[in-house]
């Protein structure tokens, strides 16, 4: 049923677009290309132009340079009420005054006479979308009587409505709590897959991406840093901030030399990068305890915290630098108690010269 | 908290709660109520039947008619001009941004005698535009376009005020989302804005109404308190007093009175009306 909702999935691509507000430099030059049906994430610390982006596509915003495609067609100033895409808001934007049916209804009311469909064809249409995002029965509801997760289905299923070649939403889940946040999430992959949408969200969240996401675009400062699959960007970080921004990695300053990265105790090979002044990203799971008189890196083990199927360990080397790791509970009874020092040797992580 | 053992640490002693209850009701009692109730007395002091007699005086019909017809044409005027820089103001960002929002509360600043005039000095006879009006026999000063524009300028702040923060709290994410399902900037404006904004504007048009009918100062300066002809309700009074007519003023007085009172009963049933599902400008 859902995939009739919508027409065949279309490619979206962006060349060399540049927006500045003022002397700020929201996107300099971006070029991407998603794919038919892709669920994509911009991921990007807050000021890394994602939302710029995201209205861009959208045509809310405009770019100062760069060209917009949706498959062949130039949509770089098209107007959003002409462009055909589902924008879903940060804080929903549900209009307050009206019922959730009208809400949902708004974009096919609004359509000019001829292309309207009749009030009974509406009905129905509402009907499917109250279906899909699972809010049978709450048509008649006002916005303000629904919960937040709530209001982001009716925000979905009113742009789902017109039919729209792509579907945009901005933070989706940034207003809601934890445990709405996980099942929603869920929630919009099933949708994605139902419609065959082409899709993208924005998110400052990595876990969020890496959950969601078929591939994600990490910003920063208004560029693209790296596009990938999940497991590319976590295993293959393209650049010092993409290693230092997702997998929770640990910064560990060194020295390379001979292909080597070189710290009080261990070290970790570093192919193709240059002798001198180094940084290594290594991520929790990336250390292991060992014992002493082998490698690794000497430090203090302040607290063990369960999460999860882990246990987290906070530590602290010498010079004061806080590192964090994480062991299965199968290792727990090998832990040295709390309070005393411990040797975590570097079982992997990407190492980037220090500029 | 209403009990005793509820009592917050916010709460004041019994006789403080008294004594500021007492001097708030006190002072409107003293400054508002009593002479309200004056003007009442005094308009009755001969009787009903003299009361309404004084306002049958065909100048006092005149003055009556001149006023319902200066709010009838202010109050639009305002709401349409009110309407245009809220929402320039709340929706988009221009230069001169904050120098026309301070301009909007000149008229709450200049004393209603200088805006009159200012008026009197560009459209009088010895005013900028003066002769060219004159030559085309087009007459504003001593006249009811004169009286109407005066009327626009002091009450123009009401109805802007009012929308501003009311638009400016509602943002613009519900617009650009009826933008983003297709709607045109029309369709946008009247089925979104403004159902948003309808009861912040009613009030406002309430409020610039009740003062459009009782301004004095600036529109007693371009007047000319012509009797029957450019004399508003307010302008008739103090003519009245002044001749020691008080039947007569005070009747004219308690009619204003009276339209004054059925706006703020109308303002309080919209607050009663306003519907817990829509939005909540106060």
């Amino acid at each position: 049923m859902a995939r009739d909702l919508v027409r065949p999935a279309i490619a979206v691509g962006l060349d060399g677009v540049r927006k500045r507000f003022g002397r700020f430099a929201a996107l300099d030059g971006v070029d991407l290309e998603i794919e038919p049906g892709e669920l994509l994430a911009l991921l990007g610390p807050s000021g890394s132009g994602k939302t710029t982006l995201l209205r861009i596509l959208a045509g809310l915003d405009f770019p100062d340079s760069g060209q917009v495609r949706f498959d062949r067609r130039d949509v770089t100033f098209a107007h959003a009420a002409q462009r055909g895409v589902g924008f879903v808001f940060q804080q929903y934007a549900l209009f307050r005054h009206m019922s959730v049916a009208r809400n949902i209804a708004f974009g096919l009311d609004v359509k000019r006479r001829r292309d309207r469909p009749t009030a009974a064809e509406r009905k129905v249409r509402v009907d499917a979308l109250l279906n899909l995002v699972e809010l049978q029965g709450l048509g008649g509801r006002y916005p303000s009587q629904l919960s937040g997760g709530q209001r982001q289905r009716v925000a979905l299923a009113r742009a789902l409505a017109v039919e729209p070649q792509i579907l945009l939403l901005d933070e989706p889940f940034g207003a809601l709590d934890a445990a709405v946040r996980k099942s929603l999430r869920r929630e919009l992959r099933r949708i994605h897959d139902a419609t065959g949408l082409t899709t993208v969200f924005v998110t400052h969240d990595q876990e969020e991406a890496l959950d969601l996401a078929d591939r994600i675009a990490i910003l920063n400062r208004g560029c693209i840093e790296q596009l990938g699959r999940p497991l590319d960007v976590l295993d293959r970080p393209a650049s010092a901030f993409v290693a230092g921004f997702v997998g929770q990695a640990n910064r560990i300053a060194g020295q390379v030399r001979q292909g080597r990265f070189h710290v009080a105790g261990a070290d970790l090979a570093a192919p193709g990068v240059a002798d001198g002044a180094a940084l290594a990203f290594v991520r929790p799971d990336q250390f292991r305890p060992v014992a002493d008189g082998e490698a690794g890196l000497e430090a203090r083990l302040e607290r063990v915290i369960p999460r999860g199927p882990a246990l987290w360990l906070d530590c602290v080397a010498p010079d004061g630098q806080v590192l964090e790791a994480a062991v299965s509970r199968a290792d727990a009874a090998k832990l040295p108690a709390a309070g005393s020092s411990i040797r975590l040797a570097l079982t992997g992580g990407h190492v980037f010269p220090e500029n | 908290m209403s009990t005793a053992k509820l009592r917050s640490a916010a709460d004041d002693p019994a006789w403080v709660k008294a004594a500021v209850i007492g001097v708030a009701v006190l002072f409107v009692a003293a400054m508002l109520v009593a002479p309200l109730a004056t003007v009442f007395t005094q308009a009755l002091a001969k009787g009903l039947g003299a009361s309404l007699q004084a306002l049958h005086d065909p100048d006092a019909l005149a003055a009556i008619r001149l006023t319902l017809t200066t709010a009838a044409l202010a109050v639009p005027i305002n709401a349409a001009f009110g309407l245009c820089a809220s929402w320039a103001i709340a929706k988009h960002e221009f230069a001169g941004k904050s120098l026309l929002i301070t301009l909007i509360d000149l008229p709450f600043s200049v004393s209603p005698v200088v805006a009159g005039l200012s008026y009197v000095l560009v459209f009088g006879l010895q005013g900028w535009l003066g002769p060219w009006l004159e030559a085309r026999g087009i007459k504003i000063i001593f006249a009811t376009p004169g009286i109407v524009l005066a009327t626009v300028f002091v009450t123009f702040p009401f109805i802007a005020r009012e929308l501003i923060p009311l638009m400016q709290a509602q943002g613009t994410d519900e617009e650009e989302a009826a933008v983003s399902l297709g709607a045109s900037g029309l369709t946008t404006f009247f089925r979104v804005t403004a159902p948003n904004i309808r009861w912040g504007l009613l009030y406002g048009v309430l409020l610039c109404n009740a003062r459009a009918m009782g301004e004095f100062g600036a529109v007693s300066v371009v007047s000319g308190h012509i009797r029957g002809v450019t004399d508003t309700m307010p302008l008739h009074v103090e003519i009245l007093y002044n001749e020691y007519d008080f039947v007569g003023a005070f009747s004219v007085a308690a009619l204003l009175c009276l339209l004054a009172v059925v706006t703020l009963g109308l303002k309080a049933l919209l607050e009663r009306l306003q519907p817990q599902t829509g939005e909540r400008g106060h």
